[in-house]
């Protein structure tokens, strides 16, 4: 079997009583679409926080790329290959769509510490930001502050983002979300091509996507991950449709 | 130097802690009820020493310059709220620094067109003028020991009110949860009112208070302000009980180092500038403490539970 | 390009030359003074606005940097006027550009040791630590014999400037003047270079810089630093305008109005500085001939403006802020 890219083994995270994580384990193979799936409250957005960093485990061990990357800061981890969208979009919002990406891209460049060259005459940061703006449909916004983006128009902001730091796992929470019928599967097919490029964990609400992408699906509920499989052993588990699909199915 | 002298600096810094505390404690109540930054919490301290003068000058009575203290900066406090604070609470902390900056030199310059240039002067009350005998043959001056008496008799009353009042039960709902306490059907408008003027009234008590000590001049608020924020910031800002022990650790920290730094350097180097070195560092004593506790603890030493 | 806002800045850079050339040319030499008051406060302001406007760092403790720039110009030429040499055997000197030097690098290093500690932490707690760093710097300044302590140091002749008569109020004028203009483009260069994409994004939101994997405390410390150099270079000026430095360039109140003119003028904007100590050194003028409270009209006209008018004075006369 492949080395795992991204292995978490027994994460537990409680916030006061609540176990929002409750001894999770959970891997991401290279070329693998991984959704996590669970009702509202299970613990996804707190797992995808505490593998990027913005969340402390109580214990448990996160090895990212072979190595353990559990003291490392959020920067620090991004800096290794994490890339990441976050469910409630995150973005400089008074930035142009542009100038967000750039931020990425002379982020992976490694050097933030140039004082005196205007960034927006700068080929080597302009143009492969605009470039992945193209690549997620949204040059035409280039010039728009992050703020005045629509909802969905965010979100493929922070999926440029992402693809900009080049990562090496993409993490990616309910990139669907808000999107329409339309955005969601233009979206899919998008998200198909880019496991080419690295393994995805995709928490995600969209079961038609989910069922459409997922090499394999983790259910998580109360914290707990209760199976993990493929599509068709998932929709075939029991508990799992006791627990979760039954209301959805 | 000797046990009495000790006994006597380690009281002033008690005293001083004591004070601080009075301030600190309505900093950090506003800040954990309201997330407010107040810096003209300083001008309340002034405006009940100067209250405590004026009326003790035209009455003859301490006690009753006491009383027109807590009065005044209470009302003080209540009017600044209803007519600035409340367009603050929802502002960054830019917002507040900037306009309660404002309310000092409106404060400041207001009270010298009041009262003039020049300071005013508080005596003692006859009843506690006079000094007490301490172990080891130190006196002590009585109206300091009623200070100390007055911080710890506040202190208990503060815990007291927040911990098992009404009041406080909304205080501490205000402060973990201003949804929840609205839900509840609090008036929170009226709570946040009187939560500012509480804080008014210990600031201006304080100021009273410490107006027989020193002088009562324009002004007199501001270092205290500062030592109070100092002392929250060592505390953790909101915790009440953060706000007591870092007054005791910054008053008897202060007070001590002032008297035991030229000493000390005295056994190393010559008296005269033992005094001028040992002076000027221990004037930053304080600051290092607050850097060190920091550098360890970035939220102070009792970080409220839901911040 | 011409903008509204580039417009206005562009009148105001004007202004503030050809008032004071006029001023000079009808023998009110006064006037001048005043115009170099204006350019210095603007300096000294458009140093905190690196910190303030563009990396959201409400410093108040930015007269600890004002005074430190204050006292090198003071410590300096007291020590070259003496011929008595300082620590480690140096000299002092009368020459402006090596105070500068020696002025920004104390700043530098200062600012390096309270931003390192101050910047782990933010909002409030940041406020009131860089407020009880300065106070400490000022204590330390009043408690220190050597220099003055509470009654400061004059400085007895106005330090020099090569090929210049610094004496002459014009001629300091234009020193000052070529200062401020440098240092805002020095302002526009950072704000518009990949440092200052990084600091202001770390302002909008600090998560997002961490999570491309920028160290925002990195970014905030460098914006920190370079911030308190600009700051004391002017506070290096204005003692050379007063011809005389003491604690009160530490003040809190000191602090307070640096962000008072930032406010005034426009958070943020390049011109903001310029145009909060233009008006601020206009109120004090007008006010202060008027009553000598005029403090007081001060606060009112201050609380008016962060109650009512958050744009300053360039958001009324250019509009909202826009950014790339
Ligand atoms: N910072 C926090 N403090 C307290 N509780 C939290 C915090 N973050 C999340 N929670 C709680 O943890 C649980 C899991 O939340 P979350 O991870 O957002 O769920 P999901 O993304 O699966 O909907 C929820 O009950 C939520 O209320
Ligand atoms: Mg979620």
């Amino acid at each position: 079997m492949v080395e795992p890219v991204l292995q978490i083994d027994n994460l537990v995270k409680a916030f006061g009583a609540l176990r929002a994580t409750d001894g999770v384990s959970i891997d991401l193979r290279p070329g693998e679409i991984h959704a996590l799936i669970g009702p509202n409250g299970a613990g996804k957005s707190t797992l995808i926080h505490q593998i990027c960093g913005t969340v402390r485990p109580d214990s448990g061990t996160i090895r990212f790329a072979g190595e353990d990357i559990g003291a490392l800061n959020t920067a620090e981890r991004a800096q290794k290959g994490l890339g990441r969208t976050f469910q409630v979009s995150s973005l400089a919002p008074e930035f142009s769509a542009l100038r967000n990406v750039m931020l990425a891209v002379q982020a992976k460049q490694g050097s933030s510490f140039g004082f005196f060259r205007p960034v927006m005459r700068d080929r080597s940061l302009v143009d492969p930001a605009m470039a992945i703006l193209e690549r997620v449909g949204l040059a035409d916004r280039a010039r728009l502050p992050a703020a005045e983006l629509s909802h969905g128009e965010r979100r493929q902001l922070e999926i440029a983002m992402a693809l900009a730091l080049q990562s090496k796992a993409f993490l990616l929470d309910e990139p669907m979300a808000g999107m329409g019928p339309e955005g969601s599967k233009r979206l899919t097919g998008f998200l198909d091509a880019l496991r080419r490029e690295a393994p995805i964990l995709l928490v995600e609400h969209d079961m038609d996507a989910v069922f459409a992408l997922a090499d394999r699906i983790s259910v998580l509920v109360y914290g707990k991950v209760i199976a993990t499989g493929t599509v068709d052993e998932i929709r075939s588990n029991p508990t799992v449709r006791t627990a979760y699909l039954g209301d959805h199915a | 130097m000797t046990i009495a002298l000790a006994l006597e600096q380690l009281l002033n810094g008690i005293q001083l802690g004591v004070m601080l505390f009075l301030m600190a404690a309505g900093l950090t109540l506003i800040f954990g009820v309201m997330g407010l930054i107040n810096l003209a919490h300083g001008s309340l301290y002034m405006v009940g020493a100067f209250a405590c003068a004026a009326v003790a000058a035209w009455t003859g009575s301490f006690w009753l310059g006491l009383i027109a203290s807590l009065a005044c900066a209470a009302a003080a406090g209540a009017i600044v709220e209803l007519a600035v604070i409340r367009r603050l609470y929802d502002r960054d902390h830019l917002d507040q620094v900037l306009a309660t900056f404002a309310l000092i030199l409106i404060f400041s310059e207001g009270t010298r067109w009041l009262f003039g240039d020049f300071p005013l002067y508080l005596d003692i009350p006859a009843l506690l003028q006079g000094v007490v005998t301490l172990p080891g043959d130190a006196s002590y001056p009585v109206y300091r020991l009623a200070i100390i008496a007055v911080g710890a008799l506040i202190a208990l009353g503060l815990y007291l009110l927040i911990g098992k009042t009404r009041l406080g039960m909304r205080i501490r709902a205000g402060e973990s949860d201003r949804e929840m306490i609205g839900a509840l059907g609090v008036d929170i408008r009226t709570l946040y009112t009187l939560v500012f003027a509480l804080g008014s009234a210990l600031a201006g008590l304080a100021g009273a208070l410490v107006g027989a000590l020193q002088s009562v001049q324009v002004g007199m608020g501001e270092p205290v302000l500062i030592l109070a924020f100092v002392v929250i910031v060592i505390g953790g800002i909101g915790s009440i009980k953060g706000a007591l022990y870092g007054a005791l650790l910054v008053g008897v920290t202060d007070t001590l180092g002032r008297f035991l730094l030229p000493q000390f350097l005295a056994l190393f180097v010559d008296p005269s500038q033992a005094g001028m070195i040992g002076g000027a560092m221990a004037s930053m004593l304080i600051y290092v403490v607050m850097a060190v506790i920091l550098a360890v603890k970035p939220r102070g030493l009792f970080p409220p539970a839901h911040a | 390009m011409l903008t509204r806002e580039n417009t206005v800045n562009l009148v105001l850079a004007l202004l503030l030359l050809v008032a004071p050339l006029a001023a000079n040319a009808f023998g009110q030499p006064f006037y001048v003074t005043l115009a170099t008051r204006i350019a210095i406060l603007a300096l000294a302001a458009l140093g905190l606005n690196l910190a303030l406007g563009l990396g959201g760092l409400v410093s108040f403790g930015h007269a600890a940097f004002f005074g430190i720039g204050g006292y090198a110009a003071g410590i300096l030429s007291s020590h070259a006027l003496s011929y008595e040499p300082m620590i480690f055997g140096l000299p002092g000197t009368v020459q402006m550009p090596v105070i500068w030097i020696v002025a920004v690098i104390a700043a530098g290093l200062v600012a390096l040791a309270i931003g390192a500690i101050s910047l782990r932490t933010s909002g409030v707690y940041f406020i009131m630590i860089t407020l009880a760093f300065a106070q400490m710097v000022y204590y330390f300044a009043i408690s220190w014999p050597a220099y003055g302590g509470e009654d400061g140091l004059s400085i007895l002749v106005r330090n020099q400037f090569p090929g210049l008569n610094t004496m002459k109020p014009l001629s300091f004028f234009l020193v000052c003047y070529v200062v401020l203009l440098a240092g805002i483009g020095l302002f526009a260069l950072i704000r518009a270079s990949r440092f200052g994409t990084a600091l202001q994004a770390a302002r909008q939101n600090e998560t997002r810089v961490a999570t491309v994997g920028i160290h925002p405390y990195r970014i905030r410390l460098t914006g920190f630093v370079i911030s308190a150099m600009i700051t004391a270079l002017a506070g290096a000026l204005y003692a050379d305008l007063n011809r005389f430095v003491s604690p009160s360039m530490l003040s809190w109140h000191m602090s307070g109005e640096l962000i008072v003119l930032i406010i005034l003028g426009g958070t943020g904007r390049l011109f903001g500085p310029v145009a909060g100590a233009a008006l601020y050194v206009a109120f004090e003028f007008a006010l202060g001939g008027l009553t000598e409270r005029w403090q007081f009209f001060l606060g009112l006209i201050l609380l008016g403006v962060v109650l009512f008018a958050r744009g300053g004075l360039l958001g009324l006369l250019a509009g909202k802020a826009k950014h790339g």
